[in-house]
């Protein structure tokens, strides 16, 4: 479903290679997980794979296969195809990434707006169910309500409901639950999880936190530097780390029991 | 939460509504016609039937002021929506298309903000000649260079923000991210620098009027009753007293009203 070659991002301003040569691939209804320190390109891969570069400020190498379809050198209008079609993403920031002027329901309709030819009404029906789906509590008040009069959890289940309303093949979810608190976060990688297993929707995991990709994902890319440098089964990777890079990340993880730091 | 009260958003509501109720009530009936002249009661003081006194025609200065501040406001309202729609649009697709384009409209924009206001409005009235709407055109175009600027960096600000990668990505085109998520969200603070704009504005037309390119004889406009009082400053303070009044009420209603909302903005952001 997803193939990723060689894929080289540079960015014109300063010349910096974020993302050097990397390959990997994910079967549909598959859950991927992308671990690696803050600053190692894993949002940039994210952001590429989702055909959000902005393609005058960055140098791509090699080719992200979406369907059969080259993201980073088809053209504009195939890209608005897909885009919230096929790929759904959710951002880390809960505050920042819903529209603050816009009221949460219409903004979980958006890509019906674009890709359906339901009435206002249809839609709307829609969005509460898929609301419903992802445990927002009241749909009918939340629908009404603007993000700011909502908890960062709430916010972010509403971004998922936007991703998943159109049923896309792909949802990328970057760092998806560090801006939250351990039981929210724990609540939504269930939720994540349960879309993933009703589904056949792919999950591509971004996270800098080992621990939680080994507890979601059935297999891991670890990401260092631009580079991925180890990927295998979760528990294999977990359990038996190749990479000096992945050893300290292992080694790093709290174990149970310890007490586990925010 | 406790909601503090914000007494200059108020205050400048309350001023202001104040000013276009009578302005209002200008348009629809003064006390006197105005421009009727009556050389029997030259330079009155003010009294009942002449709440303001009467000027060196023997004109009611109330009526005067009434409708003098009506064609100021006019004036300042046309002059801002040409520049606010007109910066909203060159800054709007400036700040998110970018390119060459960008580069040349925003130089030219640094180079004309760069002379003071007045000036080059002196200029273009030169150049198309004076009058009430030649004067709405020539200081509605000088304006449109700095809320261009500003809406751009604003657009620039949003466009980066992860709600509009969001809205692209779920499939919204270029032309709905900009008009539905990225520009609402620009108005916060283009509403307050609009407020200040009106300010400015009518400052503008006082001074140009009041050197008799504004608008012209007999029509009331604030600006050409102030050039026309000094004459009488000390024979007849309260007809320069009216119109000066009138111009300061007018700004510091809305001038409160932009401070109110930049504040409204600074304790959001916190
Ligand atoms: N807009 C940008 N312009 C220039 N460099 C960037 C930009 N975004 C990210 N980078 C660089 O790319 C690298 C990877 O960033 P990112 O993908 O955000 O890391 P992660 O998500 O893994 O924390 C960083 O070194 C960062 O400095
Ligand atoms: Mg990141």
């Amino acid at each position: 479903m997803l193939e990723v070659k060689d894929l080289s991002i540079t960015f014109l301003d300063d010349g910096a290679k974020a993302v050097d040569s990397i390959s990997f691939s994910m079967a549909p209804g598959e859950r991927l997980g992308l671990v690696g320190e803050s600053g190692s390109g894993k949002t940039v891969t994210a952001l590429a794979i989702a055909g959000l570069l902005d393609r005058g400020r960055v140098r791509t190498e090699g080719q992200i296969l979406f369907q059969g379809l080259d993201i980073l050198s088809c053209k504009e209008s195939e890209l608005l195809k897909i885009r919230g079609k096929d790929v759904g993403m959710v951002f880390q920031e809960p505050m920042t990434s819903l529209d603050p002027l816009m009221r949460v329901g219409p903004q979980i309709e958006e890509s019906l707006r674009v890709h359906s030819k339901l009435t206002a009404r249809q839609r709307k029906a829609l969005a509460l169910q898929v609301m419903q789906h992802v445990d927002l509590p009241d749909p009918e008040t939340t629908y009404r309500k603007y993000p700011h009069q909502m908890s960062g959890g709430q916010r972010q289940r509403a971004m998922i409901a936007a991703a998943f309303i159109s049923r896309p093949k792909l949802l990328i979810c970057d760092e998806p639950t560090t801006a939250l608190d351990v039981t929210v976060q724990a609540q939504i990688l269930n939720l994540l999880l349960r879309i993933n297993e009703q589904s056949d929707v792919g999950l591509l995991f971004i996270s800098h936190d080992l621990s939680v990709v080994r507890r979601l994902c059935q297999r891991v890319a670890v990401m260092y530097k631009g580079r991925i440098v180890e990927t295998g089964p979760a528990e294999q990777v977990f359990s038996d780390p190749q990479h000096e890079y992945t050893q300290r990340l292992v080694a790093a993880i709290p174990s149970r029991g310890k007490g586990r730091r925010q | 939460m406790k909601k503090r009260r914000n007494y200059n958003l108020i205050l400048g509501l309350a001023l202001t509504c104040a000013m276009v109720g009578l302005i209002v009530m200008g348009w629809l009936w003064t006390p006197f016609d105005p421009n009727a002249m009556d050389p029997a009661s030259r330079l009155q003081s003010p009294s009942l039937t002449h709440l303001l006194g009467t000027d060196n025609f023997g004109r009611d200065i109330f009526s005067r002021v009434l409708q003098g501040a009506g064609a100021t406001f006019l004036i300042g309202v046309a002059v801002v929506l040409i520049g606010g729609v007109c910066g909203v649009l060159i800054g709007g697709f400036c700040g998110y298309y970018g390119g060459w384009l960008d580069d040349l409209l925003m130089r030219s924009a640094d180079i004309i903000t760069a002379f003071p206001s007045i000036l080059l409005a002196l200029v273009i009235i030169s150049l198309i000649g004076a009058g009430k709407y030649r004067i709405i055109i020539a200081l509605g175009v000088l304006f449109i260079p700095s809320f261009s600027r500003l809406v751009r960096g604003e657009v620039a600000r949003c466009k980066s923000q992860e709600y509009v990668a969001n809205a692209r990505l779920m499939g919204a085109k270029d032309l709905r991210v900009l008009f539905v998520h990225i520009l609402p969200n620009t108005f916060p603070v283009l509403l307050s620098s609009l407020a200040i704009g009106f300010n400015n504005a009518v400052l503008a037309e006082a001074s140009m009027s009041y050197l008799g390119i504004g608008v012209q004889p007999p029509d009331p406009s604030l600006g050409r009753m102030l050039s026309e009082a000094q004459t009488y400053f000390f024979s007849a303070p309260w007809y320069a007293l009216s119109a000066g009044c009138a111009i300061v009420l007018l700004i510091l209603g809305v001038g409160l009203i932009a401070d109110g909302l930049g504040g409204r903005r600074r304790r959001d952001r916190a």
